[in-house]
């Protein structure tokens, strides 16, 4: 051992990555800080300032304007309701497709995991905005929207379930001389189902929360009004809104996830 | 010196550990202490540095009653007992030298040792610990990359950075191999009869216990049931202790000499 | 006697429950679906033979109009404007998240990791998008709404994941440390931290793929980003201004996630 060289805990190389990476990580978020006009201290500022902001303009909010909240907010449950229920519907047949140990047929396996990739980079709000172009205004169009949006993620999550089954009833029933459809519907399909349930009701809690903003590009639903009173500066409505919505939210939440629960 | 005196140890739930334990361990013996799994071995072993804490009784060691200790003065007993686990306790994604340097931690100031700005004595230490057990070479590796056997290696390194006055090892070999077993006890061995530090070592098998043992100290439910030099024990003893005959899987098998 | 076994005689004790439960599950849909086919306006104006040419009119036409083109680099400043939101918000709430996934966590917080647990929850049920509005209300309209419902609404889920990943930490080498004679600060940083750190990077990338979608979103209220001018050209119908942002959005959603996963691959 050279005893006269200063010997390092951290090899030179490492020590270098490792002021690099936190180098190019502080320095983004500079960039971004300054972009952004939010330092670190300002979004500090940020937190009392809502606070203030609840207690003096949201607070009381307008009782009585519930007549317009309700019937919004129905409509951005049936949304999220018949999105999430044709969603379902197709996701199932197209999971099986992207399914690795079912659909061994590799020309048909590789174009349905690219199509299903390339779904899932489009946000939400980007199919309503197509959605509202193609079929016009109105709650049809959150449908559509919400259906391709939940599509993409119902696919993954049950065609990795799907992947992840036992083999062994699958090759049972293929050496019992069955066919695919078969070796799905008696092999396949019975695994799965508690997860393909859960998963569902999963994609229903995600499309409630996307679709109270659907209104705000004109695809039906709460954000429609939220938009008006927004524009309107009528903050004991918007309060009103922001309330209803919360204990909606809050309630269909709390009933999937018990349920989800005792399905897994 | 370590004196237990009338040391009994009763957990919250109302299991008693150690019963009324009476015993004096000079300095530079490698005492080995066996018994049955629930036996107490490991809260014995434990009962030292105090990661257990006796209820009752007395635990001298240099004169001093160890169990009135303030936590400040208990950190620096601690700091000079080094500590060998049977999964090795190593921070798996952190290098070899670092976990090695972690014995350095009490002698270190805080601040010092959260900017990682160890003496280049303590590294140098740390090298040579890691040299002493044969794998200095691997000093920047990622523990987690090591073998088992390498891994204890690495601990008893930890443990000998410490420059400790004893060393306590819980079942240093239960997860081991019989060729690797033997020769994590080799070590343990010459760096006791090289340091003069006094091993106190837990092991379930008899064979290793005989062989590597200065003393043999055999517990059963909590209580002292036997101790004697190593020379005077003999397979019949390890069933007094046992209260059974012995069996295939008390014995690791001698490899080493073969 | 002769031992008979009668298909008929054997019950199944469940099976009346199973057919309530059945019975029940199917009344409640059907009522769901009433509901949801009466009260919903579904109707459309268009035809659907008119989405041929809305769909060249998004994706193939504005790659030949000059007009567009000089628009380019604005569209790119607004969505580096939404990738630096999403940005400063993930790093912030990642941050935020640390103190608070540790007082959530059971083997660290203790009897107070119920407070950490309730302050996770709480921010989790609230839609981001209400968070949105209330700041953009609060503050104005702008990035630094965005920055702040992004922020706040990170430490939800990366709290309850950190807390998780510190939940299953190796406490026994806590133990070792303590033996050795470190202080507790000493233990915290050789013992604790280089355990979770990996993940916690791991899990704030992966919320950083979904914060940059958000933010696109967020833009919409009047948070900052691409939202805003998306939302100018589809009110007034301009299909060939909104196809190319939605080309420069998809392109920088799809870029930033390949970057993050290519990451994450190697950090764990």
């Amino acid at each position: 051992m050279d005893k006269q060289k200063r010997i390092p805990i951290i090899p030179l190389k490492q020590k270098l990555f490792t002021v690099g990476v936190l180098v190019v990580v502080l320095s983004l978020y500079a960039a971004a800080s300054i972009f952004t006009g939010s330092s670190p201290a300002r979004f500090m500022n940020g937190i009392p300032e809502m606070f203030n902001f609840i207690i003096n303009d949201l607070i009381p909010p307008n009782w009585s304007y519930y007549e317009r909240v309700f019937p919004a907010l129905l409509e951005t449950w049936n949304i999220a309701l018949l999105s999430t229920s044709l969603a379902v519907v197709f996701s199932l047949p197209i999971s099986f497709l992207a399914a690795g140990n079912i659909n061994k047929k590799l020309w048909l396996y590789h174009p349905v995991r690219f199509a299903l990739n390339v779904l899932r980079t489009i946000p939400d709000m980007i199919l309503a905005v197509m959605f509202v172009a193609i079929v016009g205004l109105g709650a049809l169009a959150g449908v559509y929207a919400l259906f391709f949006f939940s599509l993409g993620i119902l696919i993954k999550l049950i065609s990795e379930t799907v992947e992840a089954i036992d083999p062994g009833p699958l090759e049972a029933i293929r050496a019992t001389g069955g066919n695919i459809l078969q070796i799905i519907w008696f092999g396949a399909l019975p695994q799965i189902l508690p997860q393909y349930v859960s998963y569902s009701l999963y994609v229903l809690e995600i499309n409630v929360r996307a679709s109270l903003v659907l209104g705000f590009v004109g695809a039906g639903g709460i954000g429609l009004i939220l938009k008006q009173q927004m524009s309107l500066f009528n903050y004991g409505n918007i309060a009103m809104i922001i309330f209803i919505t919360f204990i909606g939210v809050t309630i269909i939440d709390t009933l999937s996830t018990s349920l989800r629960k005792r399905l897994v | 010196m370590i004196e237990f005196r009338n040391v009994s140890l009763t957990y919250p739930n109302g299991h008693q550990g150690l019963k009324n334990i009476n015993l004096s361990i000079n300095d530079g013996e490698f005492v080995v202490i066996v018994g049955l799994s629930g036996a107490g071995k490991s809260t014995l072993i434990r009962s030292i540095n105090q990661m257990v804490k006796p209820t009752a009784g007395e635990l001298l060691i240099g004169g001093e009653n160890t169990l009135k200790y303030s936590d400040r003065k208990l950190r620096q007993f601690r700091r000079n007992i080094g500590m060998i686990f049977q999964n090795y306790n190593l921070v798996k994604r952190s290098s070899v030298l670092r976990n090695v340097l972690a014995g350095r931690l009490g002698h270190t100031g805080t601040l010092r040792s959260i900017l990682s700005l160890f003496s280049q004595a303590d590294v140098r230490l740390a090298l040579e610990s890691l040299e002493r057990v044969g794998i200095a070479d691997k000093a920047y590796q990622r523990a987690d990359q090591l073998s088992g056997g390498q891994q204890q290696r690495v601990s008893i390194a930890r443990a000998l950075t410490q420059q400790p006055k004893l060393i306590l090892a819980d079942e240093p070999v239960a997860s081991l191999d019989p060729p690797t077993s033997h020769a994590v006890m080799k070590d343990l061995k010459r760096i006791n009869q090289e340091d003069n530090i006094t091993m106190i070592v837990n092991l379930h098998a008899i064979d290793l216990s005989m062989q590597y043992a200065d003393r043999i100290i055999g517990l059963r439910n909590g209580e002292v049931v036997f101790d004697g030099p190593a020379a005077s024990v003999s397979e019949k003893t390890f069933e007094d202790i046992y209260g059974r005959p012995i069996k295939e899987d008390d014995l690791v098998g001698d490899v080493s000499n073969g | 006697m002769k031992p008979s076994l009668d298909i008929r005689t054997i019950k199944n004790p469940k099976r009346m429950k199973y057919w309530w439960t059945f019975v029940g599950i199917t009344i409640f849909m059907t009522l769901l679906y009433y509901v949801a086919f009466t009260q919903t306006n579904l109707s459309t104006r268009n035809s659907i033979w008119d989405a041929g040419p809305l769909l060249k009119r998004f994706f193939w036409d504005p790659f030949f109009m000059p007009e567009i083109h000089d628009k380019i680099p604005t569209y790119i400043h607004a969505m580096l404007e939404t990738v630096a939101i999403a940005y400063a918000g993930t790093l912030i709430g990642a941050v935020l998240a640390i103190p608070v996934g540790f007082l959530a966590a059971a083997n660290i917080g203790g009897h107070f990791s119920f407070i950490g647990k309730g302050i996770l929850n709480a921010v989790r049920a609230f839609p981001e998008i209400l968070f949105a509005i209330i700041f953009v209300a609060s503050v104005g309209m702008g990035p630094y709404a965005g920055v702040l419902a992004i922020g706040i609404n990170s430490i939800g889920m990366l709290g309850k994941l950190y807390a998780e990943v510190i939940e299953s930490i190796d406490m026994e080498i806590i133990h070792t440390l303590k033996a050795t004679g470190a202080s507790k600060i000493q233990i915290w940083v050789f013992g604790v931290i280089p355990q979770v750190i990996p993940e916690f990077c791991s899990y704030a990338l992966y919320r950083y793929e979904i914060d940059v979608r958000s933010s696109t979103v967020l833009g919409i209220v009047g948070a900052g980003g691409v939202g805003a001018p998306l939302i100018l050209a589809a009110n007034s119908r301009k299909w060939e201004e909104v196809g190319m942002m939605l080309v420069v959005i998809i392109l920088t959603v799809t870029i930033i996630d390949l970057i993050s996963t290519n990451i994450r691959k190697r950090i764990v």
